[in-house]
């Protein structure tokens, strides 16, 4: 799906253990750097990307154009400083921009499709915690992640400590609850019941799932944006006519703002690859993976955390980030949290806010 | 920066290098200093969610939290000093904030407005009505100080919470002032506790 040689790709050079228990040979990390790394390697920070994010954080997505997805926060000059910290991000594995992920070669030369493993955040963090070897650098400046990023930074926290010295984790959660469960089995459902779909075997066929993609990330946007939000934006106004016109167009605004959101996304993304991710959320619960209790999770850490919600987002709420905030007192650590205003539900986190924009810098200088 | 003559008197009895939950930490004045002065490692709690974005935009740790309820998440004596600076009688339940402090910390600081200075019973004596003064500036239905404490009070809460005053400092019109007749004379009380 990639655009071949956009990013520079990190080839694993050894098997990747995963969680189900299978392993991946021959995994590629590709990932973008910003500023410059000090030669004693103290001023890394990785960047973690969500659901539908890339390794284009700070540079031009090269399928749809678009400015790096973060742009505003990391630059010279910008909270997380490009012009003092030398910042990575990777596409997770799993992923469709240049990470190993199903739309990916599998050894017999055909896509993994289906066959590709089952993978979790944990295996993501692998694969990221791989590719920083790599790269050199054993503890970061700071790890950063927004919702999905979010948990990645948090399970690189809990299961490779000694890797990241801040841990700054925006508008996500701990574990995965019934209901976000529930809205990604209508986006799986949708995209499984699209007939080009074909049990995931459309990379050689010429229509690919495109309507069942769209429908899922359509249901997707809506649990990123707030009620006053939509109401604001949208309200109940009718799009490019004056009257309603009894029938099935997008004939309200939002109706059209959704569909434009849904064909946009399937012209950068592939579908099984939000079967993939959306099922490692799925199965992200840190306090499962240490023994029930999530302050184990982070017993004896020396990092520093920040925790940062949004008092409008009801994807992951603000009573998740206590919960880990909670966790984090339990075990003892450094955590700071604070719970923003912002009247845009959980992608506040991608937009414009000064307040954030304070934290984000405060901390991770 | 020139901190709060009750903070002053914290932050000279803290010992250096003592880990320090400031639970109220407002600007988080008190933790910048005990963190840069005496190398503490200092955590603050803070209700509002303006101040606790300055803290944390100034490197400060602090968790956005009802101290109502959130220190209950803290495990026994997981600091050295628990300090609850003028909050006190804002608490739904201070004997139980106060059981709380000396279950987080070895030792609590607590400072709090005394409703028994002059001033105060002047207002109420005379004036009838509920007091409005320099120490306690809102009016009765727009204050948080919803438990008013005086020094008298606090001594007999601390007594039945089996706790030891280990000190005391007592300040009238922004100076520290002797012991005697504190009760009758200190706007502002500091108290040292442990169990």
């Amino acid at each position: 799906m990639a655009p071949a040689g956009s990013s520079p790709v990190y080839r694993i050079p050894h098997p990747l253990p995963l969680d189900s228990g299978q392993v991946l040979e021959n995994a590629d990390i590709a990932y973008e750097t910003y500023g410059t790394l000090a030669p004693d390697a103290s001023n890394a920070v990785l960047v973690c990307h969500a659901l539908t994010g890339d390794q284009y954080l700070a540079s031009p997505h090269p399928i749809t154009g678009k400015p790096g997805w973060w742009e505003r926060m990391v630059g010279p000059g910008n909270p997380i400083d490009t012009g003092r910290h030398f910042v990575i991000c990777a596409n997770v594995i799993g992923s469709c921009m240049g990470s190993s992920g199903p739309a990916s070669l599998a050894p017999d030369g055909e896509p993994y499709a289906m066959r590709f493993p089952v993978i979790t955040i944990r295996d993501m963090v692998r694969g990221l915690v791989a590719l920083l070897d790599g790269l050199g650098i054993a503890r970061l400046h700071a790890v950063v992640g927004g919702s999905m990023g979010g948990m990645q930074a948090l399970s690189l926290a809990a299961n490779w400590p000694e890797r990241a010295a801040r841990v700054l984790v925006i508008a996500s959660t701990a574990r995965h609850s019934a209901q976000n469960i529930a809205f990604h089995e209508v986006g799986r459902q949708a995209i499984m019941a699209d007939p080009a779909w074909a049990e995931g075997d459309y990379y050689a066929a010429a229509a690919k799932p495109d309507n069942g993609l769209a429908v899922a990330r359509m249901a997707a946007h809506i649990t990123y944006l707030s009620e006053a939000g939509l109401t604001e934006k949208f309200g109940r106004r009718l799009q490019d006519r004056e009257a309603k016109g009894f029938n099935f167009d997008a004939e309200f605004q939002v109706e059209s703002y959704l569909r434009y959101q849904g064909s946009g996304f399937t012209r950068r993304f592939d579908a099984n690859s939000y079967l993939y991710i959306t099922r490692a959320m799925d199965y992200y619960d840190i306090a499962e993976e240490h023994g029930g209790k999530l302050a184990n999770a982070f017993r004896g850490t020396q990092a520093r955390f920040c925790i940062v919600s949004f008092d409008t987002d009801w994807l992951y709420p603000t009573a998740e980030s206590r919960h880990v905030v909670h966790a984090l007192n339990a075990a003892g650590a450094k955590v700071s949290f604070v719970e923003l205003s912002a009247p845009h539900g959980h992608d506040s986190f991608l937009l414009e806010h000064d307040q954030l924009d304070r934290v984000v810098k405060g901390f991770v200088e | 920066m020139t901190l709060r003559p009750d903070l002053a008197a914290i932050a000279a009895h803290v010992a250096p290098g003592s880990r320090v939950l400031d639970i109220g930490c407002g600007d988080g004045a008190l933790m910048a200093e005990l963190e840069s002065a005496s190398g503490c490692d200092a955590r603050g709690m803070e209700l509002d969610g303006a101040l606790v974005e300055r803290c944390v935009s100034r490197g400060l740790s602090v968790v956005q939290g009802d101290a109502n309820l959130d220190l209950a998440n803290y495990p026994d004596k997981a600091f050295d000093y628990a300090i609850l600076s003028q909050t006190l009688q804002t608490a739904t339940r201070p004997d139980l904030m106060l059981d709380e402090l000396l279950r987080v910390g070895r030792r609590a600081f607590v400072s709090f407005p005394n409703f028994a200075h002059w001033r105060t019973r002047a207002a109420l004596l005379l004036g009838g009505r509920m007091p409005v003064t320099r120490a306690l500036p809102v009016s009765w239905y727009e204050t948080e100080n919803i438990h008013h404490v005086t020094v008298e009070d606090f001594r007999d809460l601390a007594k039945m919470k089996g706790a030891k005053v280990e000190r005391a400092w007592f300040f009238s019109n922004e100076k520290q002032i002797g012991a005697p007749a504190a009760n009758w004379r200190a706007e502002f009380a500091v108290f040292e506790l442990s169990r």
